[in-house]
């Protein structure tokens, strides 16, 4: 591989441990994150997008999640093995996430500044003044004028929320920065502002960003690469435009067959069959197999390994790696 | 065109709320056709919902009234509305809020047979159920299951099941897919559409997701803030879009291919209260082509292609008043008349780019190298 | 046609193949619940001896004899006897039938019309709410056990004022609860999806509403009867209650209250009582409230 990235998450397994039975939520995930880059992680309800980004972040809520294996490696070092400590440091200065739900993820009775502020007090060393300073001008970067600056939440809308989460999560100009879902709870029309502004800013500030979403229109609209997560693991990891010309994995050209597309007038949708797995309980094999239209026999007992098609471009199934296990056994 | 099933008269729903009345609704005239598919399309508050249930009184008009095979249905009593509410049928947007959680799935589709005396004996209405089940493709073993058993795919074919009950001829869809995974809202979408083929049913489609309105739909109507902006056969309204809001509204939709460069245009100011309206046009504070009559006078809705509806004083010939950013340029105002805006808001991707594709598919068996980690064979091995 | 839809997977919860009961499902959870089952096995226990009370404390609660008063539990009378000679667990066990049954009928009294009038105004809502509900705020600003208190003096003591001046005194709580549950029950898309089907109002209610209202208000009876006892031996505490010589826990603690410091069994032995029966009615409470909500499996 040519360039290096900057967060690699390699065979990454997070398991919800409860006297219930356990969770299996991430799968050998393995992803990679390049400098100044857009990654987009694809998903649907359940496919394990939160628990990556959480497991980025060290945030895993233990118990009863509990990270089994793997290293994220950001920096040569890997967080998975960093003190509480060293983590608090990384959190919100060089890594800092963007929640779904503006409503839910800014303080009501806090001012947006003083919620914008906080974050520049706790990580750099600056005085009040000029971490005040700061703040009104992240307010103006995100296109919010810093008279604004004493009101509180609930006397904006719910795309300025958004715009001010972000405001938070840039304010210390983080390397990374892990947007989760950031635009499912706006509308179109105000969806289309925010995701402008974050590419605006992401090219500014030189951050790279891990998009989480379910929208393969956002992703086609904002994203450098695309990872495919099925039940808990990337299964197809690729540069953008190769991704969506041709997409490898069954799972992935499903998913292109289930979305009605404006361009296109399709009489009939190609919907993928049957549901997604239940995670306490995953199909042997390759976790797709019951849905997958080109099953083979191996499916049901192999976990597929990475096969990598080219330097941008590998996919976790056994319909590519199939002439492979000859040599192998 | 086939004839008319249901229309709407200067419906209008008023919500009293503090500070003045909220125009959920505000006159709105359409009509939709038997067999035919009516997408209602429109942001978050704009009133589609409302709209959907005041055609099934579900919610009492503040004024107007709704037509149903050639009957005002408003005025009537509720005891003569009970045979054209068997007729019309709705389906929810949330397949957890819209089934009762104490009720089994056969109790729950068996429940519209009962109140409305379809079958009178017990044996009668199961295997009516248990036939609803089998057309909407719910396994006959899931009869006596609650809803939190399910998931949301098959809690929404719960919800079709009922509604399909009484054999309606109408049924409204309120956003029935907006809460499913795309895998499964595939499946629902195709299966609304066997229905309608089988039963000849007639749609009131409501959804803020355009692409799937486009689907779904003949024809589409825009809302905005309670009021119709444009309403056309759904392809000529993507190929038209005359109304300003329109444009915005479909140029900001993500299009999930990398063929087609989407540019959005986005909208400045803010959206204006539905509370106490004033007699303006409702979009003009985010109009790029705002003129001074804009704030005078509400606009009417008038043909302005044959079946092309527009709710805009300068439709069809719009001259640009502000700047705009288009897929983030600006388009300075004055020059931009030459400018076409739904020129600049898509554009396809030169074709060199191409190449990479080629080449992705290009690679042969042969070329597949296997980089996996020695690591990570173990973790397989020990699976 | 759409069968061909997939609706099968390996993932398809188990589901038995015959009808189940609702209340069957809430057992087999409550059962799980070790606490819970500790709390119904005390009540159930409590209420077995109350009810054996002739047969197994033959003596009953008022042989009085002043020879025998003031003993310390001994091998006769295991609890000790009172100031007038009387068995103290004797008075105790008959107690019991007086205590629960007060706790039982009064939050009877306070769900049923504190239910109905919840129901009417939070689904009717408006100016029958208003009405209502504002009246049952008169009957809120005024505390409770100085209700009860007012009712019996106005009534006079004995059992039912006690059980009605008890359960009156709590109606507007349930009020509250029910109205709030109907409220939000109300604005549920599920109930709007009945009247599409042309549900009547009253087939709303009876079929939508209340078994979906009926958790909180289950799980507040049980803890409401705690409650009751409480307010009734409260009640029998300050004199107004059961008229002597009746052996309610209350007016046994009352009784009890002069002697405190020279014989303590007298206030501790139906203090116990009070308290174990609380104790047990609040685990029962909370265990129900996790059975009965459907959305928690297992």
């Amino acid at each position: 591989m040519s360039r290096k990235p900057l967060l690699d998450i390699k065979n990454l397994n997070v398991h919800y441990i409860t006297h219930e039975g356990t969770t299996k939520a991430i799968n050998d995930l393995n992803l990679a994150l390049y400098p100044g880059e857009t990654l987009g992680l694809v998903g649907e309800t359940g496919a394990g997008k939160t628990t990556t980004a959480l497991s980025m972040m060290q945030l895993v809520p233990d118990p009863p999640g509990k990270i089994i294996s793997g290293e994220i490696l950001y920096h040569d070092q890997d967080l998975t093995k960093l003190s509480e400590h060293e983590l608090r440091k990384i959190r919100g200065n060089q890594i800092s996430m963007i929640f779904q739900d503006p409503m839910t993820s800014l303080n009501p009775i806090m001012t947006v500044g003083d919620q914008i502020r906080e974050g520049i007090l706790l990580h750099q060393k600056v005085d009040m003044a000029t971490a005040t300073k700061r703040a009104s001008d992240m307010l103006e970067v995100v296109g919010i004028p810093m008279e604004r600056y004493n009101e509180y939440p609930h006397q904006f809308s719910g795309g300025m929320k958004q715009r001010v989460v972000i405001a938070i999560a840039l304010s210390c100009n983080p390397e990374i920065l892990i947007a989760d879902e950031p635009t499912t709870a706006l509308d179109v029309t105000i969806q289309a502002q925010v995701l402008q502004l974050m590419e605006n800013l992401k090219k500014d500030f030189n951050t790279s960003m891990l998009m989480i979403t379910h929208d393969l229109g956002v992703v086609a609209n904002v994203c450098d690469h695309v990872a495919i997560m099925y039940a808990g693991t990337v299964i197809e990891h690729a540069e953008k435009h190769m991704l969506y010309r041709t997409p490898k994995h069954p799972y992935t050209q499903g998913l292109f067959g289930s979305i009605p597309n404006v361009e296109e007038n399709v009489d009939r949708l190609k919907p993928i069959m049957g549901l997604m797995p239940d995670p306490t309980n995953l199909p042997t094999g390759c976790t797709f197999h019951p849905r997958c239209p080109h099953a083979m026999d191996i499916c049901q007992v192999e976990f597929p390994r990475i096969t990598r098609l080219n330097d941008e471009h590998w996919v976790r199934c056994h319909l590519y790696s199939a002439d492979e296990e000859v040599s192998h056994e | 065109m086939s004839k008319v099933m249901l229309e709407a008269r200067g419906l209008t729903k008023y919500f009293d709320v503090p500070g003045g009345k909220l125009h959920a609704v505000d006159h709105v005239d359409f009509v939709i056709h038997e067999g035919e598919t009516l997408g209602l399309v429109g942001e978050s508050g704009c009133g589609k919902s409302t709209t959907g249930r005041l055609l099934l009184r579900l919610l009492e008009p503040t004024e107007g009234e709704v037509w149903f095979d050639g009957e005002n249905i408003t005025t009537m009593p509720l005891k003569d509305f009970r045979k054209y509410r068997s007729q019309m049928q709705i389906v929810f947007q949330d397949p957890y809020a819209s089934l009762n959680p104490r009720m089994s799935l056969s109790e729950i589709i068996e429940e519209p047979l009962i109140i409305n005396r379809i079958h009178n004996n017990a044996a009668d209405r199961a295997k009516r159920v248990r036939e609803l089940m089998d057309t909407v493709g719910l396994a006959q073993r899931l009869l006596n299951v609650y809803p939190h058993e399910l998931d949301g795919g098959r809690r929404q074919r719960i919800g079709i099941a009922r509604a399909l009950a009484l054999k309606p001829r109408f049924i409204v869809q309120d956003e029935p897919v907006s809460a499913l995974d795309v895998s499964i809202q595939a499946q629902i979408l195709n299966l609304m559409d066997d229905l309608q083929d089988e039963f000849k049913l007639t749609y009131l489609f409501i959804s803020h997701d355009l692409s799937v309105v486009k689907h779904v739909s003949d024809r589409i109507v825009v809302m905005y803030l309670g009021v119709i902006v444009e309403m056309a056969e759904s392809q000529d309204l993507f190929d038209r879009r005359e109304h300003p809001y329109t444009q915005a509204l479909l140029s900001a939709l993500p299009v999930p291919s990398v063929d087609i460069e989407t540019r959005p245009i986005l909208l400045k100011g803010e959206i204006s209260s539905p509370i106490n309206p004033p007699d303006a046009c409702r979009f003009a504070g985010r109009c790029p082509y705002k003129q001074e009559l804009c704030d005078r006078e509400e606009p009417k809705l008038r043909e302005i292609h044959p079946g092309h509806w527009v709710a805009c004083h300068f439709a069809g010939n719009l001259v640009q008043t502000e700047d705009i950013i288009v897929g983030g340029q600006v388009v300075a105002a004055e020059e931009g008349e030459d400018i076409d805006i739904q020129e600049l808001a898509r554009q396809e991707v030169a074709p060199e780019e191409d190449i990479l594709t080629e080449e992705a598919a290009e690679v042969e068996p042969e070329d597949i190298i296997e980089v996996e980690e020695a690591k990570s064979e173990e973790t397989i091995i020990t699976k | 046609m759409a069968k061909n839809v997939a609706t099968a997977s390996a993932s398809a919860p188990v589901v038995a193949d015959k009808k189940r009961n609702q209340w069957k499902e809430v057992w087999r959870r409550l059962k799980q619940n070790k606490m819970a089952m500790l709390g119904l096995g005390i009540l159930v226990f409590m209420v077995i001896i109350a009810l054996s009370a002739d047969l197994l404390f033959p003596k009953g609660f008022d042989d009085q004899m002043i020879s025998r008063r003031f003993q310390l539990p001994n091998s006769e009378y295991w609890f000790g006897t009172d100031n007038l000679g009387r068995g103290i667990l004797d008075r105790m066990v008959h107690g019991a039938r007086v205590s629960l049954s007060i706790g039982l009928f009064a939050v009877t009294i306070s769900i049923v019309f504190g239910g109905l009038l919840g129901a009417m105004a939070g689904f009717y809502g408006g100016k029958v709410d208003n009405i209502i509900m504002r009246s049952l705020d008169v009957l809120l600003a005024i505390p409770s056990i100085l209700l009860a208190i007012s009712i019996v003096s106005a009534l006079g003591g004995g059992l039912f004022n006690v059980m009605l001046a008890v359960g009156i005194s709590s109606i507007p709580g349930y009020a509250r609860i029910v109205r709030a549950s109907v409220i939000t029950l109300k604005g549920q898309e599920f109930i709007e999806a009945a009247r599409a089907i042309g549900a009547s109002d009253k087939r709303i209610i009876l079929r939508h509403i209340i078994p979906n209202a009926l958790a909180p208000i289950i799980v507040q009876g049980t803890l409401g009867v705690a409650g009751a006892i409480l307010s009734a031996a409260g009640l029998s505490f300050i004199g107004l209650g059961l008229a002597p010589p009746n052996p309610e826990w209350g007016a046994m603690l009352s009784g009890g209250r002069q002697f405190i410091r020279d014989h303590w069994p007298m206030t501790l032995f139906p203090g116990l009582a009070i308290m174990i029966t609380i104790f047990a009615l609040n685990l029962l409470g909370d265990g129900l409230r996790d059975a009965l909500d459907p959305k928690l499996r297992n």
